[in-house]
Order: C-alpha cells, then structure tokens, then sequence
C-alpha cells in the first residue's frame, strides 16, 4: 500500500508485477522491523529494482541497503532481514519480530503478498510477561515472589507493553517528570542569569557585521554563555528480575522525554535498546507499541556490563555532553562479572556529569546492595537511592533536582 | 552519464581508492536517484577519502565545506564583498554617478563572494559537493541545509533566485557526535563505513604506500587488526595504519619479526594517547606482533 510503482517499474510483465509486490512486501518487512521507510523510499525502491542492479542478489542487496538504512543499527541488521525475506534464511533467529507475527512468515509472503496486514492480529503475549508486572500496585503483596539474581538467558519474546497503557498511571508519571523537569530547569535558569550579568559586546562579531553599514554598528552583536540545559539519559533494567519493576519506570521515561529539553533513553537486558525515537511518540498508546516491537528479550537475564560497554562504545559519544546527568534503574544483578562492570561504569564516571543509581530492591526491608554488580559500581556513583514507585521516585524530587 | 558498479570500482580503484563490496553500488545510487549520500563511521576510516575519489571517478572538481559550530550561511552559502563594493561607492562618489545606476552595479555578479555551497550549486559540470563533520554544525544549518539539498536553488534578496546549474554529487559525512534529525537521515542514501578487513587493508596500504613488500604489508595489516581489538581509548585509523607503514618502509624494516624492537616504537604512530601508549607495553607488542603469522 506504501509502495507506488513509478511507470517504468510496473512493466506491463507478469515478472514485473510480481517482483514489485514482492518488493513492496518487503518493504513492509522492514518497517515491521523498525525501518524508516516510507513512500519514497518504496518509489526509489522499485527504480532499483527496474534498474540493472537488480540482476544481482548482492548488488541489489547493497542498494537496498544504501537506500533504506538511516543509521549504524538499521546498516547492522539490514542484511539478516533480506537474507531472511528473499532466501528464507535463519528467519527465527535473525528477526523476531517478524517470526513472532505470523503475518511475515515467509511462507505467507509468497503466497499473499498482498494480504498480510488485512491478516494482521494482535499478538497475546500477555501471559509472557509476568502478571504482576503490569501492575504496581501488586508489588507489595508479592514480596515473596519477587525474583532476585539474574539469569543468562535472552527472552526472544515480545513483550507486550501495551499491557502497561493505563491512562491513569501514565498521566502520574508525567505529573512527575514534568515537575522534575520543571525543578531542574529553574534551577538552571537562574544560574543562567548570573552568568548573564558578565554580558559583553562581542566586538569582533559587531564589526564583522557592520561592514555592510561602511562601518556604522548598526547591528550590535553580544556575548553570552552558551546555554547547555541538563541532559537526562536513562538506562533502564528491563531483565527478569526488575519485571515488577518496569512498567513504572516506562511511563516516567515517557513523561521524561516528554517534559525534558534532552533526554535520551535506553532499556538493557542482555542487550542495548536506544529506545528515545520510540518513546517520544506523543501518544503512550503508540509508544509503547512501538516499543514492544524494539525490546524483545525483555524479560531475560542481564548483562549490564556488556550492555554498558555498549553504551560507552556506541551512544555516549553522541548522547553525552558536559551536562548529563546518567540515571541506571537497576537491581544490579547481573550475570557478567563485577570487573566488567566496574570497568564500564569507570569510564561511564568519566564521560558524565552525575551518575545516578536507582535500585528498587532497596526498598525492600533488610535490603543492602550486595549483589556483586552493585558493590562494583557503587564507588562511581554520586546519587544511590531507593525508587521502586512513582510515589518513592517523588520523594527523591529534591535529591534528583540538586543535581 | 550514469557510470555503472562495474566501472565505477575499476575507476575507484585507479585513483588508489579501495572500496568495500558495498560503496560501488551506494555511488551508482546516488547517480540514479540523485540523492546525496551520507557516510557514518568512526574517525579516521576514510570518509573524507570517498568524496576525494568519486570526484577523480567523475573528473570533476570538489569543492568541500568543511562544518563547525557556529557555522553560518554568509560563511557557507554567499556573502557580498564589502570592501570591494565601499571602494566602487568611492571611485564614484566625484563623477556624479547616478544613485540607482551605483546600486545596481554593487549588487551586481561582480561583488558576491561565492562560498562552497554556492559555488557548488553554480558550476555546470556536476562537482562532488563535500559537506564535512555535518554533526558539528548547529540544527539550524542542518534544517537549511536540508531545504537546500531537496530544492537545490537559493534565494538571494539583491539578486534573485539563483538556480543549480547542474546537481552537484553531494557527500556528507558523521562522526556521530550528535544525533542527525531523521529528515536528514532519510533525505540520504546510507553507508556506514568500518574499519577494513586484513585484506583490504592490505590493498591500502600496497595502493598507498610506494615501494612497499606485499609480505610486509600483509603483516601490517594483521598486526593493526589486532590492535584494534585492544581496549584502547582510541582505535588506529587507517591514515594512522599508512604512517606507520611508512615509518616502517623509511627505517628499512622488511619483516617485523627481525625487529621487535623498531615494531614496539613505532607503534606510536598508531597510540594517540598516553593512556593507549601505557598500556601497549612491550609484551603486548610482543603478544601482538606473535600472533601475526
């Protein structure tokens, strides 16, 4: 449906009619995959594929990629998904979004390619998920269920965060983050205006101008600070054991990347999600749609070394400035070792501002961080404290605010 | 002309560009659809080096617009010539010029001072337009740049529209430094360039370097690849890969096992910094340079 075919693609051939649906079927593959294709990409596509180019498998391979990857993530995974579409290769493991929606099996694509998304239905991965998880107020009287320690293996279900789109529960959230927000920017501002007292003329800027004027300073140019707002990036612990836990801190992350200037969000598991273009989304319903589709293997174990290692390689020289402040959600169990975490969370310290850690699991009664992890990563974090609710997180307004 | 993968390989390869299975076709793309091509990766890689080969490919000329913070449009777009128009007003100022006819003439061709993206637009015969370190320039350059890069004409208020001659190749490139508005993103063809595998950085180095042994080259490469798999704070390049060879070519060193030694102090050319340089010590070196057969 996305996919127009300019003329001299839609050749009047049976071949051509076909490739050009197939084509356009996978487009819809990718898009189920998170790729940001649309009309004209799909239009561009089929030049491709009238073009010689499409002769053969690997320069048609490479020029799809060129055309539809828009970054690092899209170019890594690009090729698993066509190997899977057009050869049916390793289609479970490689892309279990679409395994898991029996609307891209491959088997159904060739036959139906026009039909999937009429065939498309909603799948119950409810049950999956951990009853509990959707609901915070269950958490205290499942004390004795909760999950501590971590395990090894990855979820490749997907979970559902619908399940957590409780309008109630998401405008509280935002309740709090906007205050937060609001908090740390006055703060800020008003920091600002001191350093705005010092306001001078940039007189190389004002004569640079002003040549137009033969010299006259008309326009006159000033100097001032650099305005840098807090930046918040949230590293949020999705694995089994924070389960409980995770729908809470998803709906503050909405709220945060709603009300804050910057702010970037990230879930790990056994892997790194940059989850912030998802999350933005101004309706919660559809962000956390488009979340579930982007977090498979919630649910798992955890790495959080491997996963900060990620971060650290790959998104803190883009997400972190002179003013970040790092928030890791974490129960700190972890399946790595506390020298990989320690290592990681060293040269996190390095790069931010102020590391926050919040662990849910010191709200619990008798409660200390022993966990192996969380003795490692302690010595490099400025803020450690209790947020297993919206109301704990409230309460650590002021603590978070000072930073 | 729109050159085909076939040849544009074979041209890359003569102007002493090695290229990935992949950038050929990403080239070609950009010819059939005209869209400009943006290319991501780490520093040092040889982003620049793709737009200085494909305009050797095309035989035209580059013309590169190197991007910073702060950088605006009278610096990357045009600008009049002050001084020149001051001292027209002048010369003039003593014949009893008319007024208007003055003015027409300083706001004439003569007095606008073409920068990149201008001259890039104008030229007749399709430049390779460089657009460099886009990260580094503000959001609002990058919202003006798109608007350019998808009507490729410029609106210049003494003068009027000014159309593209010709679309120019455009090439940007990224160090990720800051997040690129997906608009950008999906205006562009993507390539992300990595670092090259032992056998094209092998090539490089033999395309690169002159009078260097295939064997000598081959264990550069190997040698590299596992620095680069070290925990080092910053990863050679490969323009750091083509010092060292060169340093290694220059001190007559034919095979790195006769010279353990040259091997570990020459490695600077790869460590950029004192943390790296620490860390390599001369058992790492040694556990490195063993490990190359």
């Amino acid at each position: 449906m996305m996919c127009r075919v300019p003329a001299e693609a839609g050749d009047v051939s049976e071949a051509g009619t076909y490739m050009a649906r197939r084509l356009s079927a996978f487009m819809r593959t990718l898009r189920d995959n998170a790729f940001a294709v649309g009309l004209k990409e799909g239009a561009d596509a089929a030049q491709v594929l009238a073009s010689p180019l499409a002769l053969r498998r690997d320069s048609l391979r490479s020029a799809l990629k060129a055309l539809v990857c828009a970054c690092r993530s899209d170019w890594l995974k690009f090729d698993a998904v066509f190997d899977a579409f057009w050869l049916g290769r390793g289609v479970r493991l490689v892309v279990p979004i679409a395994a898991n929606t029996p609307r891209t099996k491959r088997a159904e694509q060739r036959h139906l390619p026009g039909r999937e998304l009429e065939q498309r239905f909603q799948p119950s991965l409810g049950e999956q998920v951990p009853a509990a998880g959707s609901n915070t107020e269950d958490r205290d009287a499942s004390a004795t269920g909760r999950m501590e320690g971590a395990t090894r293996a990855e979820r490749l279900a997907e979970t559902d965060f619908r399940r957590i789109h409780d309008p109630e529960a998401i405008a509280e959230a935002h309740a709090l983050a906007a205050r937060l927000a609001r908090r740390m920017r006055t703060r800020l501002s008003r920091r600002e205006r001191a350093r705005l007292k010092g306001r001078r003329l940039d007189l190389r800027r004002t004569i640079r101008r002003n040549v137009a004027h033969g010299g006259v300073p008309l326009e006159l140019v000033w100097r001032r600070r650099k305005r840098k707002p807090l930046r918040l990036v949230v590293l949020l612990d999705t694995s089994g054991s924070m389960s409980l836990y995770t729908s809470v801190f998803v709906r503050f992350i909405h709220g945060v990347l709603d009300h804050f200037h910057e702010a970037e969000a990230f879930l790990f598991h056994t892997r790194l999600v940059h989850v912030s273009a998802a999350l933005r989304e101004r309706d919660a319903g559809r962000a956390l749609d488009r979340l579930s589709l982007l977090a498979q293997g919630v649910g798992g174990g955890t790495r959080i070394g491997e996963s900060l290692a990620t971060f650290n390689r790959w998104h803190a020289k883009s997400v972190i400035h002179s003013r970040t402040c790092v928030m890791i959600v974490s129960d700190g169990y972890d399946t790595g070792t506390p020298e990989a975490i320690a290592d990681e969370m060293r040269r996190l310290a390095r790069r931010a501002k102020r590391i926050v850690w919040l662990n849910p699991m010191i709200g619990w009664d008798g409660y200390a961080p022993s966990a192996r992890g969380m003795q490692a990563a302690l010595p490099f974090v400025d803020l450690f404290a209790p947020a297993h609710n919206l109301k704990s997180l409230a309460a650590l307004e002021p603590y978070l605010a000072r930073l | 002309m729109t050159l085909s993968r076939e040849q544009i390989t074979e041209r890359l390869a003569a102007v002493g560009y090695v290229a990935d299975r992949e950038l050929p076709v990403a080239l070609q793309l950009m010819d059939m659809l005209d869209r400009p091509l943006l290319l991501e990766g780490e520093a040092g890689v040889g982003k620049t080096e793709v737009a200085k080969a494909l305009s050797a490919v095309h035989g035209t000329p580059l013309i590169r617009l190197q991007c910073y913070e702060g950088l605006d449009q009278s610096t990357a777009l045009y600008e009049w010539n002050y001084q020149r128009q001051l001292l027209a007003i002048r010369a003039r100022e003593g014949a009893g010029a008319d007024p208007y006819e003055v003015e027409q003439d300083i706001f004439s061709e003569r007095f606008l001072l073409e920068r990149p993206l201008l001259a890039a637009i104008r030229r007749p015969d399709r430049p390779v337009l460089l657009i460099d370190e886009i990260d580094r320039a503000d959001e609002e350059f990058e919202a003006f740049l798109l608007e350019l890069l998808s009507d490729f004409q410029v609106s210049i208020p003494e003068l009027g529209t000014v159309k593209a001659a010709s679309i120019p190749r455009v090439v940007l490139t990224s160090n990720s430094t800051r997040e690129l508005s997906d608009a950008l993103r999906r205006r562009c063809l993507y390539h992300y360039v990595d670092y090259p595998d032992v056998e094209r950085e092998t090539r490089i180095i033999l395309a690169r370097v002159p009078r260097i042994a295939t064997a000598l080259a081959l264990q550069i490469a190997r040698l590299v690849e596992g620095v680069r798999k070290e925990e080092l704070r910053k990863v050679p390049g490969v323009a750091e890969t083509l010092d060292w060879a060169a340093a290694l070519t220059g001190l007559g060193v034919e095979n790195l096992h006769a010279a353990p030694e040259t091997v570990h102090e020459t490695l600077r050319c790869l460590l950029k910094t004192q943390e790296d340089r620490a860390r390599v010590t001369p058992e790492v070196s040694a556990r490195l340079l063993g490990k190359v057969a």
